[in-house]
């Protein structure tokens, strides 16, 4: 573990996102303190139903990321379907219609590769059950920044393919099952 | 955390010096665009446009005229669709149009208009209501490659299945195909469709108001800039709309965090379309 104390978590899944991010967020307790960005690939015209969906499931307050809105710990931010998700440097949301990256909108990379340049070693960043190579780069960007990267173990995983590019790409990337994702969170953001 | 204390970090020394060379050589102005996504193109440019660093493409910017456009396509990606949010465009027909009906004459402005696709979409939208022969549409941009093709009103056919589909979620009373004729995997549209518009370059963040609007469309191009640049924006848009006259916003833009958003109620809160109060 690190030896900064990390100030967010950003999280991107895909394929069996549901089933893995249901057992990480009501886990957390309603004290939890650090803010957390969320990628999930979703079709596009989908309307937002996630952050409807675990706000009834979680003790920490669950929304869709608005544009230029401040970032705020305790709670999670749902990129909306059809925007990219980033972090500004003075830790700001910021949507774009950017063109799809590896045919994602949103997509993890994005997401990972700002809040590297926004919170350097300061970033827990996590790669979920997927079937497709996204995050994969992302991760790495946040690991050389000295961030904190954990991939879902293939064990129990709907889909391995995404957490295996993501280990592959980023080595020093710990690998933990969704329980001991959660128990992980809980437990860094105890400290001060 | 002390974000003071940090030394900035030599990419974004970078960053901030190239931005204020294209401002001062060419005044375009991006220094206070939401900063994350211009990094990341400038990322892609500096890669793709194969330079080793930021001030080597800085360099070549303030030396070469030839790089500035093909910069500019980095910094202002063209990402547009024909009716785009169906909603958007119904919630247009349906409850803005009959308060416009009401006027004898109408000004559109539709900024930050891309290739056209949303200039299009709202003239197909006047014509199948009757109000086009009344309306003058004025459609900007700050990307002329952009104003170009919309004044062209080329678009590749294959996105047509899409735009048509769209259209008609939109409530469309015609067919699309009314008012294109294809060739060679393009779909070129009528040039009736452009008789009663103006394009021009016009910069929402250095340019000022040129008229008095009934309804401003403004999707997705305010997302890009910080919340200063929006409130200055916003600013123009009410300054330059009459009197109850219309401000239509992107999916996901809204005037929550402005301070010009006293200026405006929610007309159809669901799709972002505001009315100018009454000053
Ligand atoms: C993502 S596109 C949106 C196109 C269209 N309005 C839509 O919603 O589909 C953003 C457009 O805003 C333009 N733009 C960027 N900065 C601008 C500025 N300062 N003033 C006017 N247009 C600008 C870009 O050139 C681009 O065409």
């Amino acid at each position: 573990m690190s030896a900064i104390a990390p100030e967010a978590v950003v999280i991107g899944a895909s394929a069996g996102a549901l089933e893995a991010l249901s057992v990480i967020l009501p886990a957390l307790p309603a004290n939890f303190r650090l803010p957390l960005m969320i990628v999930v690939h979703m079709p596009p015209d989908r309307s937002s139903i996630l952050a409807e969906l675990f706000q009834a499931k979680c003790r920490i307050a669950v929304r869709e990321a608005e544009d230029k809105e401040p970032v705020n710990g305790g709670t999670a931010y749902f990129a909306p379907p059809d925007y990219h998700l980033l972090v500004e440097a003075n830790k700001h949301l910021s949507l774009s219609s950017d063109e799809p990256i590896l045919y994602s909108r949103p997509s993890i990379d994005v997401l990972f590769e700002s809040a590297a340049d926004a919170y350097g070693p300061a970033l827990i960043a996590i790669v979920l059950s997927g079937a497709n190579q996204d995050g994969a780069a992302g991760l790495k960007v946040i690991a050389d920044a000295g961030g904190t990267a954990i991939v879902q173990s293939s064990e129990g995983a709907f889909a391995t393919a995404m957490p295996e590019a993501a280990k592959a790409m980023c080595p020093s990337a710990q690998v933990l099952s969704p329980q001991e994702i959660a128990a992980y969170l809980e437990k860094v953001s105890g400290r001060p | 955390m002390t974000d003071v204390d940090m030394p900035e970090k030599i990419e974004d020394i970078e960053i901030r010096l190239l931005l204020e060379a294209l401002y001062s050589r060419y005044h375009y102005d991006f220094r206070n665009y939401a900063m994350a996504s211009v990094k990341r193109r400038l990322r892609q440019a500096r890669e793709q446009l194969g330079f080793e660093t930021l001030s080597a493409l800085q360099e070549s910017l303030l030396h070469d005229p030839n790089m500035f456009p093909r910069l500019l396509g980095y910094l202002t990606v063209q990402v547009s669709e024909m009716f785009r949010d169906p909603a958007y465009f119904r919630a247009i027909r349906e409850k803005v149009v009959p308060h416009l009906r009401t006027y004898p004459s109408l000004k559109v402005w539709v900024a930050g208009c891309s290739a056209g696709e949303e200039l299009y979409s709202l003239v197909i939208l006047f014509r199948e209501e009757g109000l086009e022969q009344r309306t003058l549409f004025y459609a900007t941009d700050i990307n002329q490659e952009a104003l170009a093709q919309a004044e062209a009103g080329i678009f590749g056919l294959d996105r047509l299945q899409l735009f048509t589909e769209n259209h008609r979620k939109s409530g469309g009373k015609s067919s699309l195909s009314d008012y294109y004729s294809a060739a060679y995997g393009r779909a070129s549209f009528d040039k009736t469709l452009r008789q009663n518009v103006l394009f021009s370059d016009h910069s929402l963040v250095t340019d000022a108001v040129f008229g008095e609007m009934h309804l401003i469309s403004c999707r997705n191009v305010m997302i890009y800039f910080d919340r200063d640049l929006q409130n200055r924006a916003l600013g123009l848009f009410k300054d330059s709309l009459a009197r109850k006259g219309f401000l239509g916003l992107g999916a996901k833009e809204s005037l929550r965090f402005s301070n010009q958003a006293a200026a405006f109620s929610d007309f159809v809160r669901e799709e972002k379309i505001y009315q100018r109060l009454a000053a």
